[in-house]
Parts: C-alpha cells; sequence; structure tokens
C-alpha cells in the first residue's frame, strides 16, 4: 500500500508539474458546463436535474481521458525510466495500480471542481441529490474504466501520440458497442452470443443507469470488471514488452 | 555476491547474452567491457530483474532475480545505461521519491539523502528540475539514486559515460572508496577506466565471455607487455639501431614510429637489460627510455575481433 501510494504522489505530482494538469481541468469544466447549458438546454427543459449536464460526459471523455492516459506508461518508455522504476523494490501491480489511481484521483478533482453545477441546480430548485450523488459516481466509474484501457494501450508505445489515438478509438468502441454503429460489424457473421456479449460491453448503455440515478449492481460491476481486466492486462503487456 | 549460471538471453533471432557464466564477491570491482551490442547491458539489466533471461539464471544476494525479483531489487543499486530519471521532478524531489520506494524514514532518510547529495556534489541543484542539469549532473542524480540505500550490491552501466575529466575522477574516488565491501559491476568501454577501477575484468563480445582476468593479466597478454621503447638523441644512428637490436636474443620483432624504436619481446621474455647493454656497447645516447607493461586497448581489439564468428 505504501509503495503504491508513494508511486501514485510522484504520478500526481508530475500532472501539476506540466501545463497538462491545467489545461484539462480548464477546459473540461468550461465544456462541460457549455455543453450542459447550450446543447443540453440546461435552462430550456425547466427541470431541477442535471442529466444535461451528465448526458455529455461520456463523448468529454472520449477524447479528454487519452489525454490524460496517453503518458502514463509511454513517457517513461520513451524516457528510459521505466528502467528505472521496474528495478526499484516496486511490483508490476504496485506500478500500475499507482499510476491508475493517480489519474483517476485527477479525474475525480476535475469532476468535484463541477459543484458549482450542483450549487446551481440545487439554488434553482429542489433536484433529488441522491440522483444527482449516483449520477456523479456514474460518471467517475465510466471515466476510470476510460482510463484503464488507456493506461493499457500506453503501456504498449513509446509515443503518447499512438497512444492517444489508439485509446480514443478503444473508448468509442467500447462506448457505442451497445449500437448499430459498432454491432453491425458483428451482425451477420458472428453468432447470437457474441454480438449479445459485445452489445452488454457497452459503456454507454452501462452508464445511461447510472446517470438517471438508477444503482445496479451489474452496472457497478461492470465497471469494476472493466478497470480490473484492463489493469491486469496492462501488468501484462508490461512484462512482456519491457526490454524494447 | 553475484553468480550467472548459463545465462542466456534471445532478442527474436539475435542471441544477445549467450551462456554467460560466472561469479563475482564481495570486494570485487568487476568491469565489463565490450564493443557496443556485445551484450553488456542486457547482461546487466538481467542482474537488475528488469528482463528475464530466456535460458540459465542468474542469483543476486543468494536470491534468484527471476523467483525472487523484489528481494534483489532491495537489494541492489542500479544505475541503468544513460541514467534515466524523471526530467520534470526537482532533484530533490527525484531522491526524495527513491527513498521513499527504498522505504527509508525519518532520521535515516534526512541523513542518507543529504550523506549523498554532498557527496555527489548536488546540493546546489537540490531544487533544479532534472531536465534542466547538465548531463555530468544528470548521470551524478542517477549515481545518487543507485547508493542511496547504502547497497552492497551495486550494478552501474557506464557510470562516468558524458562526464568531464574531473567529474570522471569523483565518481571513480567514490566507487573506489566504496569498493572494499561491496560487490561492484561497472560497464565501460574506456579502457583507462578499467586500469583505475577494476580489479577484475570480463571482455565480451557477440554476447560471450572472451576473458576473465585482472589488468595486470590482460596487460601480460599484450605484445606489447615488456617492451622496451626508446629514442635516440641522433637520429641517423636509427636504422643501424633498429637491424642491431633486431639480431638480440629474445626480441620477436620492432616498430618504428618516425624516432620511436619499439623492441617487442618474444614471449614476454625481459629484454631491458639486454636493450640497454647494447646501447651502451654501441654508444648510443638515448633520449628516452620506457618499459610497457602492455597495452590494453591492443589487447582488447585482438580479443574482441579475433572471436569465433556466431555459428
Amino acid at each position: 500500500m505504501r509503495v503504491m501510494s508513494v508511486v501514485m504522489r510522484r504520478e500526481l505530482a508530475g500532472y501539476f508539474a506540466t501545463p497538462v494538469a491545467y489545461v484539462f481541468l480548464v477546459i473540461f469544466l468550461v465544456l462541460a458546463a457549455t455543453f450542459a447549458f447550450t446543447l443540453g438546454g440546461f435552462y430550456e427543459r425547466g427541470q431541477a436535474d442535471l442529466a444535461p449536464f451528465f448526458a455529455f460526459h461520456p463523448w468529454l471523455y472520449l477524447f479528454l481521458v487519452p489525454a490524460l492516459s496517453m503518458r502514463l506508461w509511454a513517457e517513461e518508455r520513451r524516457s528510459g525510466s521505466l528502467e528505472l522504476l521496474m528495478t526499484l523494490p516496486v511490483t508490476p501491480w504496485q506500478a500500475v495500480l499507482g499510476k491508475f489511481l493517480a489519474a483517476w484521483a485527477f479525474t475525480a478533482l476535475a469532476l468535484a471542481l463541477t459543484f458549482p453545477m450542483w450549487l446551481t441546480v440545487n439554488y434553482l430548485g429542489e433536484p433529488d441529490n441522491g440522483a444527482i450523488l449516483t449520477a456523479y459516481l456514474g460518471s467517475l466509474l465510466m471515466a476510470g474504466g476510460f482510463l484503464a484501457i488507456g493506461a493499457c494501450i500506453s503501456a504498449t508505445t513509446r509515443n503518447q501520440i499512438i497512444a492517444f489515438i489508439l485509446t480514443a478509438v478503444g473508448c468509442f468502441l467500447f462506448l457505442l458497442a451497445g449500437f448499430p454503429l459498432v454491432l453491425d460489424l458483428f451482425t451477420g457473421w458472428a453468432p447470437d452470443a457474441l454480438v449479445d456479449a459485445v452489445a452488454a460491453l457497452s459503456f454507454l448503455t452501462h452508464y445511461n443507469a447510472l446517470s438517471r440515478g438508477v444503482i445496479e449492481l451489474r452496472d457497478l460491476v461492470f465497471f469494476a470488471l472493466v478497470i480490473g481486466v484492463f489493469l491486469y492486462a496492462n501488468t501484462i503487456v508490461l512484462d512482456m514488452k519491457k526490454a524494447s | 555476491m553475484i553468480r550467472t549460471e548459463a545465462l542466456s538471453r534471445r532478442y527474436g533471432p539475435l542471441l544477445a547474452v549467450d551462456n554467460l557464466s560466472f561469479e563475482v564477491s564481495p570486494g570485487t570491482v568487476l568491469g565489463f567491457l565490450g564493443p557496443n551490442g556485445a551484450g553488456k547491458s542486457t547482461t546487466m539489466k538481467m542482474l537488475a530483474g528488469f528482463i528475464s533471461p530466456s535460458a540459465g539464471r542468474a542469483l543476486v544476494g543468494g536470491h534468484d532475480v527471476a523467483r525472487d525479483p523484489l528481494a534483489v531489487k532491495r537489494l541492489i543499486g542500479y544505475l541503468p545505461e544513460g541514467a534515466p530519471s524523471y526530467g520534470e521532478m526537482t532533484v530533490a524531489g527525484f531522491l526524495g521519491f527513491v527513498a521513499d520506494l527504498r522505504g527509508l524514514r525519518g532520521a535515516a532518510r534526512r541523513t542518507r539523502l543529504a550523506e549523498v547529495s554532498d557527496r555527489l556534489s548536488l546540493g546546489g541543484v537540490a531544487r533544479q528540475t532534472i531536465e534542466t542539469l547538465s548531463k555530468g549532473f544528470r548521470r551524478r542524480v542517477g549515481l545518487a539514486q543507485a547508493i542511496l540505500h547504502d547497497p552492497s550490491i551495486l550494478i552501474l552501466d557506464e557510470p562516468t559515460d558524458g562526464l568531464d575529466p574531473n567529474q570522471k575522477h569523483e565518481v571513480r574516488t567514490l566507487i573506489r572508496e566504496m569498493a572494499h565491501d561491496k560487490t561492484i559491476i561497472i560497464s565501460t568501454h574506456i579502457l583507462e577506466e578499467v586500469d583505475a577501477l577494476c580489479n577484475r575484468v570480463m571482455i565480451i563480445g557477440r554476447g560471450r565471455l572472451l576473458a576473465d582476468d585482472d589488468p595486470r593479466g590482460l596487460e601480460a597478454r599484450s605484445r606489447y607487455h615488456r617492451a622496451v621503447s626508446l629514442r635516440l638523441r641522433d637520429a641517423t644512428q636509427l636504422a643501424a639501431a633498429q637491424a642491431a637490436l633486431a639480431s638480440l636474443p629474445g626480441v620477436a620483432a620492432i616498430e618504428r614510429d618516425a624516432q620511436r624504436l619499439t623492441v617487442l619481446p618474444r614471449d614476454g621474455a625481459p629484454i631491458l637489460y639486454a636493450v640497454t647493454e647494447l646501447a651502451r656497447q654501441q654508444g648510443w645516447t638515448i633520449a628516452e627510455l620506457h618499459l610497457e607493461s602492455g597495452r590494453l586497448d591492443e589487447v582488447f581489439r585482438r580479443i574482441t575481433t579475433e572471436a569465433p564468428p556466431c555459428e
């Protein structure tokens, strides 16, 4: 635990040592609010809830999360510090978890800074704060899923741009796994069971329930599993591709 | 204490390290010598637990690196090739990070950090980010990181690469000071360093062990071992002198380089006395006279180029 938190703190400090953190926070907050007020019609709907705000989170994450995750391992590979880190007394799991938690904690901070939205809606009316909290939880879990995918992809390359693009594409596929755009790739040739399985991987489906304030165990388990599986894959990628 | 048993590493079709077996005991400063791509770094990476062997095994401090990598990593100090670190961190922040990972705490952490930055003269740059430092400073930060926990085993991949002569001297002094009770492996392609630092040398070529000796022993393999080189004051005598010296018993060959004659002995026979005696008889005035101990660069070149080709 202690070693993991040392790795995590270093990584988190790394975000703030460069302008990455500030650029990310500003863009995330501005876009999240803009989408909610303009595209989402926050006022026009005349309802005291944050649905128009949360509805755009998946699309924001689609290109902002890869920006957070791309440097996690690719940068270590490029600079050679991976060799240093992996020869210090750190297990691969401690390193993988430490880095992931740093990125996730940073996303949590970005989410927390959207609190003026919550204040606004509470000032304007009487929203269901439990539902809002659930939506925040869902948003955070979805970000975690994206980050785990991004961390794993970042470990495969020394080029941050490649990590960014592949992560964005990967996240896009996961996001829309339940929709015709992705499913059409499978229907026709794959067995129905596989098509159903792919459809069940849709981030959007699982997130939609949570963002409406419905806590279902299977949605929570789904995101936890995605995170777990990709972090496990991350340790394997690290082990396989250490030398190059 | 380090031991390898038939250690091998394959990268696709390339056999980077081929069946390497050796043992290093405490008090040894072992110099890894070899041309670029000989397998020095790969071997060190395997000892440090960064990459795993394709075959064979490495034991470091009694722990099998493949089975118990964490025990090995706790024990050793390792400077990877090029001394990588985190460029955006300050020197103090980086060393603090390593100290935390090494489990140093409280007073021990403070004293070790102070000691190490003092020994490597890093005090003045403690608040600077590493990416703004010169190559020499970065290398010293890498060394500081490696010796922070006062490890009994040190593996240093090109510790003096990119340092100026003064810094090289400092680093060598540092390594020599630590040498008496530690097991130290350094890789280098600076031959003078081997002479200055190591009490044992391993020459590696194409992943194989080509020579394992101490620096004196390696020099003795040189055709210049016990060679006598001399310069005469009167250059017109040079041709005659060359002929006369060549006929001396025990002389294998004579090399002439402008005004200088180098008399090579046959099988390292002592010829200094015979040469000076001849000079006295012939009435040559000798301007310069050296007894050579051997030329490491010549031995190195011969050993690494004569190596049997890979099958």
